[in-house]
């Protein structure tokens, strides 16, 4: 049986480049008929990489395919007079507009968020941008590595005899478009009570700078500036580090002691497992582990522990240890290659990927196919990323255009 | 009792890390009551880490703890005690929501399960958010962040050519990539359980909400075959695109150069106009060809400047640049505070203490800091005599029947 989808029956225009494409494949995996609108000839951030068999082409970025699924595509240039009216006549038919160019464009062309709502009373436009609609930096030039170092976060990623590293993968722009699904939906749910939409503004640099755990704390209470600590993990305490990632047979084990009764059973398990293993060790067996305190334990202790611990693991495999964290119940995991996620048992036995046709690449590709799992509703990705322009007829029929008004439209080349 | 927008939403949360309390975030700062089931017997282990007020530990004394649960309620009850699993239901009876992110045993344990829930309160929602779902081999695994972030492959994705792995500098990201996910899902089922009158379990992995956030790279390798490679600071679109060293101890900024305009800006504000025209620099080709060149003049230069002044000089022509920000900057970030990232609010035992804010403006129906982070059990006197409308009588029995704890 086919089963409902949560917000069906709702409509976004998603306007955003890669700073904003999260927000609607969020809204989209639970149901909203989620359009992106691009420039005729598709947008600039269809040039993001990588690329399908690494061949440099608008229709084969797989970082468009990652995060455009799931949305329909039409192409409207809505800089000129056309544009603007055929625009007028999506936002009449949607609830939301997410857009992700800079402060002031958008009022610019006219569609600011209180033109926007004399257009449609009741509509919710969400903005996401590096720094906000305003504010000091709300003008600032911006790539990810700039946000996640005004951020903070990457002031703590890295080693400390070496410059702060940022994270391949563009990290900013994701929490920006979640928090813009997040704040999309909060605003949704008080034009449920009271009819009244409204303008949702996000920052990047806020949206990851708002979970940085004890790094504030940590200046406001001690004046201490937490800062690199390379493969160990610092924060537990004023002054001491402890290891996180070890170095195994192939590859490597993340595993870190936690304090008091929470950690005391994992920590027990391990130095059993060593011990079945024939690499026991005198003192972690004696050991009261309860009485291990993460803010007060010395560095010389840390050390003591982690030795052994450390040759134990140099002995052993990624699926050894996967192994026995689950058998013996032991906080340990493996680093994961691709390939291991690729082939992940447990994400095998949840379903998550799910392979979508590429026709026009004659080939499929493997998506997660939820990132939740409901009980009552569909929440999946159902269909590929458009091609551009691919929803232009469909579309545009849906609000009332004639086929010779698109065809005169295109020829124009206003969509 | 506020008018924000939840305010008619009752969560009981059995929630602790940094995962929880950052979903309930969400609800909690835009007006919900949110009241998190607690025991001393078994702390959440943030209240439990430092830093601590005046480096006492102490339970309600965690900086860790006391900066992520602004708004919300705690009420203290001991689970193993014979009379907790009724208030529990007593409780949950009110409530729209329970959200959880234990490892799945725990709640089934204490039989509350979805469908113990669903006998409980037919439209219920439960949202829970384990490390590796509630089903699946990993199921009781206990992970925490920096652990699920492994699995998730993350550490593949920072670091240097020469050296091995890194993890993430704030350590639990899968916590905080979770959250958003989950609070997104939960409103669209409040959504739907007003049109349709039906509950639900959404069942959140955070090892694969944490996949989205990968999954260019994962595709990398599904459709190229090509593991991540660890390339520093390099881009494969920017050059120059890098960290670089400041004036000072620990003073860092970031330049990228995403254009040939902007490096022809970059030239003029660094002194070398010659540089732009170089045929060395001239192109995006040529710079990536020449990128340890590229870096080391600019290195030249920002290594007598504050970062700041880095930033403002480069910006001030269009050239993305920034400070590499610590806690001293973040906690004096001009944009941060004009947005309302940090509320200074009085706590009992922590004193005016900085709770995190929202990251989320919405025109209408801002968010609010309306009360300190809860000490353990603050609120047992009013989730029991207010919600569950016990007499003074019956608290006072409960008080000393030591269920309460």
């Amino acid at each position: 049986m086919q089963r409902e989808r949560m917000l069906k029956g709702c409509r976004a225009l998603d306007l955003t480049d890669e700073k904003g494409f999260l927000c609607g494949k969020i809204l989209a995996d639970l149901g909203v008929d989620v359009i992106k609108v691009e420039k005729p000839g598709g947008d600039p951030s269809r040039r993001v990489g990588p690329f399908w068999h690494d061949i440099a082409d608008p229709e084969k970025s797989l970082y468009w395919f990652a995060y455009n699924n799931n949305k329909r595509g039409i192409t409207l240039d809505i800089e000129t007079t056309d544009g603007k009216r055929i625009f007028t006549e999506l936002v009449k038919k949607s609830d939301f507009v997410i857009e992700s160019f800079g402060p002031g464009y958008m009022e610019k062309l006219g569609l600011s968020y209180p033109a926007l709502s004399r257009i449609k009373s009741n509509i919710i436009m969400t903005s996401i941008t590096p720094f906000g609609q305003t504010g000091p930096y709300s003008g600032y030039q911006a790539s990810d590595i700039v946000v996640m170092g005004m951020a903070g976060e990457l002031f703590l990623t890295g080693d400390s005899d070496r410059p702060p590293v940022n994270i391949s993968i563009p990290q900013a722009c994701l929490h920006g478009g979640a928090d813009g699904a997040v704040g999309s939906m909060i605003a949704y749910h008080h034009r449920r009570k009271t009819g009244e939409g409204q303008h949702v503004d996000i920052s990047m640099q806020q949206s990851v700078a708002w979970f940085l755990a004890t790094t504030i704390p940590y200046w406001e209470l001690d004046k201490i500036i937490l800062g690199r600590v390379g493969t160990f993990r610092s924060g537990t305490s004023r002054s001491t580090v402890q290891r996180q990632v070890w170095p195994c047979k192939d590859g490597y084990l993340f595993f870190f002691m936690i304090g008091g009764i929470q950690g005391a059973k994992t920590c027990r398990q391990l130095v059993r497992w060593m011990a079945d293993e024939g690499m026991g060790d005198e003192f972690l067996m004696t050991y009261e582990w309860e009485q291990f305190d993460m803010a007060t334990a010395t560095q010389e202790l840390i050390d003591r522990i982690s030795k052994p611990i450390s040759d134990f693991f140099q002995a052993k495999t990624k699926k050894e240890a996967l192994e026995a964290a689950i058998t013996r119940n032991i906080s340990v995991c493996p680093l994961f290659s691709m390939q291991d996620l690729l082939n992940d048992p447990n994400l095998a036995a949840r379903g998550y990927w799910t392979h979508l046709e590429h026709p026009e690449l004659g080939t499929s590709i493997p998506y997660p196919k939820q990132f939740v799992r409901s009980s009552e509703n569909e929440v999946m990705t159902r269909f590929k990323a458009p091609l551009i322009g691919e929803h232009n007829t469909e579309v545009y029929e849906e609000i009332g255009l004639s086929g010779h008004e698109i065809v005169a439209l295109k020829e124009t080349g206003i969509i | 009792m506020n008018n924000n927008v939840f305010s008619d939403l009752k969560i009981v949360a059995f929630s602790w890390a940094m995962v929880g309390p950052l979903t309930l975030k969400f609800f909690a700062d835009f007006g919900a009551t949110v009241i998190r089931v607690e025991t001393s017997n078994r702390p959440c282990v943030t209240r439990t880490s430092a830093p601590f007020k005046d480096g006492k530990a102490g339970i309600n004394r965690s900086g860790y703890f006391n900066h992520f649960s602004a708004n919300m309620m705690s009420m203290s009850l001991n689970m193993g005690h014979p009379l907790a699993l009724g208030l529990a239901k007593e409780l949950i009876a009110q409530a729209d929501v329970v959200m959880e992110n234990f490892t799945p045993g725990v709640m089934d344990k204490w039989g509350l399960g979805y469908e113990e829930l669903k006998k409980i309160k037919q439209d219920i929602i439960m949202v829970r958010q384990n490390g590796f779902g509630t089903d699946g081999p990993y199921r009781n695994l206990a992970a925490f962040g920096m652990i699920l972030a492994a699995v998730v492959g993350i550490p593949n994705f920072i670091g240097w050519p020469d050296r091995g792995p890194l993890p993430v500098g704030v350590g639990a990201y899968t916590d905080c990539i979770s959250p958003r996910l989950a609070s997104a899902a939960l409103i669209a089922a409040l959504d739907y359980r007003d049109r349709t009158g039906k509950g639900q379990l959404l069942d959140l992995a955070q090892f694969e909400t944490s996949i989205y956030f990968f999954h260019p790279g994962f595709l990398d390798y599904a459709v190229n075959g090509r593991e991540p490679v660890r390339n520093g600071n390099a881009s494969a679109y920017a050059v120059p695109h890098n960290v670089y060293p400041c004036k000072g101890k620990e003073r860092w900024c970031t330049i990228a150069v995403l254009n040939d305009r902007q490096w022809v800006e970059l030239c003029k504000v660094i002194g070398k106009v010659e540089y732009a025209a170089d045929s060395r620099f001239d192109t995006f080709l040529h710079r990536k060809e020449h990128e340890k060149e590229v870096d080391d003049l600019i290195k030249e230069w920002t290594l007598h400047l504050a970062p700041e002044e880095v930033m403002t000089r480069l910006q001030a022509v269009g050239v993305p640049a920034g400070v590499v920000e610590n806690a001293a900057d973040l906690y004096a970030d001009p944009q941060l505070r004009q947005r309302n990232l940090f509320w200074p609010i009085e706590h009992s035992e922590m004193g005016t203490f900085t709770h995190l804010g929202t990251s989320l403006e919405l025109s209408k129906t801002p968010a609010q800091a309306y009360m300190p982070s809860p000490c353990l059990g603050e609120h047992n006197e009013y989730v029991l005599t207010k919600i569950l409308r016990k007499t003074d009588e019956e608290f006072v029995e409960l008080l000393g029947a030591g269920v309460l704890e």
